[in-house]
């Protein structure tokens, strides 16, 4: 099987849609000749030409307005948002527009979109090329939202994402896109080419919506977590001893609760991990859901690790970022409760 | 009948060349200098739309100011210029550097477009106000803010103005008229005009100036700006810095089907310039006639700067991608330090000596600044601003939430 990078398979997602579907159309600020500022849409407009493939002006307000257009045409608009700190000027569209247009108008139109954004820190990117926004998504009904974790997941969800009826905004944790993080920043970086989920299929497949994975199974304490906390949670997991089932819960709308509560079930303790911000975050979500679902089987209170409340700063990158000591010091809480 | 039409296609600008191709500027045209009329400020917009398609430009090839538009600037006054865009270019060459060195994450430059913020900052008055993007940093150096406080501020140290939140050369400085930058385009356009309208609310007599590139005032925030501008008759420069490119994006791609960016002022009832933005008298000129009508209460002026964007986007972009090599040296309005520097020589004010000898001088100064800043640190080693800082600032006052998280986190 080919070794990818998460921008080369997130490439392959779109270049295989693309090739099956002649409906699917690309676009976004530097995008078509360039082939994006983290290269995911690189040779697209060569092979596809480019009124398959093109450059926007800067609007994100045009690029998923014109999308949603395009949708109720009947075509299949994939389109890339720069940062997922930019999109706000799209909001509008996406909430009041792209969310409710099937319901609004009982199925006579429908919006199958993607909006892929490259989200999270870990980069020095200061306060606007480092946001977790997926919550303004998650909050927000009619709405899709997935959010990879590594290469062979991010092809199959992608392509998964583009042939779904309904808008999926597709988060994809820029940190990640040329290896796992651990959160270890003083460690060399380890590339793709190393780790098994670096093996990607080069055919058409998908990974479906509403499916979490259990990345390391365990006994004593369920951690929920997305993106690239997936590996700081590995390394929190190993670094303390403590035998976590790790799951990766990759789309958070619509959300595997089975999954979830069987495991929660099993260990009775429950850590949700994520980056984005913590009052209001989508943790807030999943500790409701799992005292809902599991009250009776818990031997500890939920936890939750995330960012600070603050805007994602610059120069404190590794005092924001929860990396693996403070997601490992709740797992130990998690334990001695 | 429908069977009289072929099918629709879609239509995507391209630029004239890309990587490989010989770069060809014969499309841009440029008139002679001197040649565009200078109406006076209180002049009817729609008597001088043609404003918005011409190029006011000074200097002439032989480096002589010619025109109406030229005289307004002493010796002194340009030489002053002419210092303030050669330590822009050098403090640009140093930082860059640094960052190379790894000394900050991260860098943008001025490269060809130094004449546009130095010069305009001399049309300004003390408390008016810019709402300036990341290229502006000649309002700084212009209007006297520190080197070393820009520095302090790249490197995210334990003097940084800003406590090490922002992303490097996102400046603030209310004292120099310096709004805070946002990293999200666009925004700061109308923010201009909304400071310009309350400095008229309150009957003062500040003005107010804002700025965006050419890709991004396809934003909402650009046209909202305008007519906002239009309608109460803010008292603001709306400046667009054409530099060709948004990233990899040529111009073409925001501008559309207008002829150029500041024919959109039109529609809006408003007066609209284009200026060589690579003359350091013209930019003045100009600023200076579009600040006079704010400043006059006869309301908004749009200004195009046509210039070039000589370095690559910023430390994270690589141009020979998406553009020719050497089209830098075909554009044809040149570059400013020089063609300053020729038009000083020729006065008679500067000669090649004295020139070789200053930019020595500047590039000492920018040395000097760099290693008084490092002794406050760099971004990965000694001082830092605290950790603290990061949950400072969030409120006027620490909402109990976020005291509890700072307590979690040791600090
Ligand atoms: C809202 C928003 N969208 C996208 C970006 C990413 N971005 C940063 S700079 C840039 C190009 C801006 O080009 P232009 O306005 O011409 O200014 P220039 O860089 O040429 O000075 C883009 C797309 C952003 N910062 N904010
Ligand atoms: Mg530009």
């Amino acid at each position: 099987m080919p070794r990818m990078t998460m921008i080369e398979a997130i490439r392959s997602a779109i270049d295989i849609s693309m090739e099956r579907d002649g409906k699917v159309v690309v676009f976004g600020e530097d995008v078509g000749y360039f082939g994006g500022v983290f290269r995911c849409t690189a040779g697209l407009q060569q092979k596809y030409g480019k009124t398959r493939c093109f450059d926007t002006p800067i609007s994100e307000l045009g690029i998923v307005g014109t999308a949603i257009g395009m949708a109720a045409y009947g075509l299949r608009p994939c389109v890339e948002v720069q940062f997922a700190d930019y999109v706000y000027p799209a909001y509008d569209q996406i909430v009041s527009e792209a969310a409710r247009i099937r319901y609004r108008s009982n199925g006579e139109f429908t919006c199958p979109i993607v909006v892929r954004m490259p989200s999270g820190g870990g980069i020095f990117g200061g306060q606007t090329h480092s946001q977790s926004p997926e919550a303004l998504f998650t909050h927000v009904c009619g709405l899709k939202v997935v959010v990879p974790s590594n290469p062979r997941d991010a092809k199959g969800l992608l392509i998964a994402a583009i042939e779904d009826p309904d808008p999926v905004i597709f988060l994809e944790p820029k940190r990640l896109y040329n290896g796992p993080f651990d959160g270890h920043h003083e460690r060399p970086v380890t590339p793709w080419s190393r780790h098994p989920l670096g093996d990607v299929d080069a055919g058409h497949f998908t990974v479906p919506l509403g499916k979490a994975e259990v990345r390391r199974q365990g006994s004593s304490v369920t951690v929920l977590a997305y993106g690239t906390m997936v590996y700081v949670a590995e390394a929190a997991a190993q670094e303390t001893g403590i035998d976590a089932e790790i799951i990766d819960l990759r789309t958070l709308l619509p959300l595997d609760l089975d999954c979830i509560v069987e495991s929660v079930r099993k260990t009775g303790r429950c850590v949700i991990v994520h980056e984005a911000t913590l009052t209001s975050g989508f943790g807030a979500e999943l500790a409701a859901l799992v005292q809902e679902h599991c009250f009776y089987h818990l031997e500890a209170p939920v936890g939750r690790v995330t960012g600070w409340d603050t805007p994602y700063p610059h120069a404190q990158e590794w005092d924001y970022f929860p990396g693996p000591a403070r997601v490992g010091e709740a797992l130990v809480r998690a334990m001695e409760a | 009948m429908m069977d009289d039409f072929p099918p629709l296609s879609l239509h995507v600008p391209e630029p004239e060349v890309r990587p490989g191709g010989t770069p060809d500027f014969s499309n841009v045209p440029i008139p002679k200098a001197g040649s565009v009329p200078r109406p006076p400020v209180d002049v009817d917009p729609r008597d001088i739309r043609d404003l918005a398609f011409s190029i006011i430009r000074v200097l002439n090839r032989e480096g002589e100011a010619v025109g109406p538009w030229s005289g307004l600037l002493s010796d002194e006054a340009l030489l002053e210029g002419l210092r303030h865009m050669m330590t822009l270019r050098a403090f640009d060459a140093r930082m860059l550097m640094a960052q190379r060195q790894g000394k900050t994450s991260f860098y943008m430059q001025h490269m060809g477009e130094e004449a546009v913020s130095c010069a305009f900052r001399k049309a300004l008055e003390p408390g008016d106000m810019n709402f300036p993007t990341y290229r502006q940093a000649g309002l700084l150096i212009a209007g006297g803010y520190p080197m070393v406080d820009m520095m302090n501020q790249i490197f995210s140290n334990e003097a940084d103005p800003l406590k090490g939140r922002q992303l490097p050369i996102m400046y603030s400085s209310k004292e120099h008229g310096f709004f805070s930058i946002s990293g999200n385009l666009g925004t700061q356009f109308v923010q201009a005009v909304g400071w310009a309208m309350a400095s008229a609310i309150s009957n003062d007599t500040r003005i107010a100036a804002g700025w965006i590139g050419d890709g991004s005032t396809a934003e909402s925030d650009f046209h909202a700006a305008l007519v906002f501008a239009s309608t109460y008759r803010a008292p603001v420069v709306l400046n667009i810095v054409n530099n060709q490119w948004a990233i990899s994006t040529f111009q073409g791609i925001a501008r559309g089907g207008a002829g150029t960016f500041a024919a959109r002022g039109l529609g809006f009832g408003i007066p609209a310039l284009r200026v060589d933005g690579n003359d350091y008298l013209a930019v003045y000129a100009v600023a200076r006639w579009a600040a006079e009508r704010a400043r006059r209460n006869l309301g908004p002026t749009l200004v195009e700067y046509v210039t070039y964007r000589v370095g690559a986007h910023s430390t994270s972009d690589d141009p020979s991608a998406y553009r020719p090599k050497d089209e830098s040296e075909a554009w044809p309005l040149g570059d400013p330090v020089i063609r300053l520097k020729n038009h000083l020589v020729r006065r008679g004010a500067w000669s090649e000596e004295r020139h070789r000898q200053a930019e020595a001088e500047v590039m000492d100064s920018v040395i000097v600044a760099q290693k008084e800043a490092e002794k406050h640190g760099t971004l990965h080693s000694g001082g830092k601003p605290s950790v603290r800082d990061m949950f400072e600032g969030v409120y006027a006052e620490m909402p109990p939430h976020l005291r509890r998280q700072r307590h979690q986190a040791g600090v």
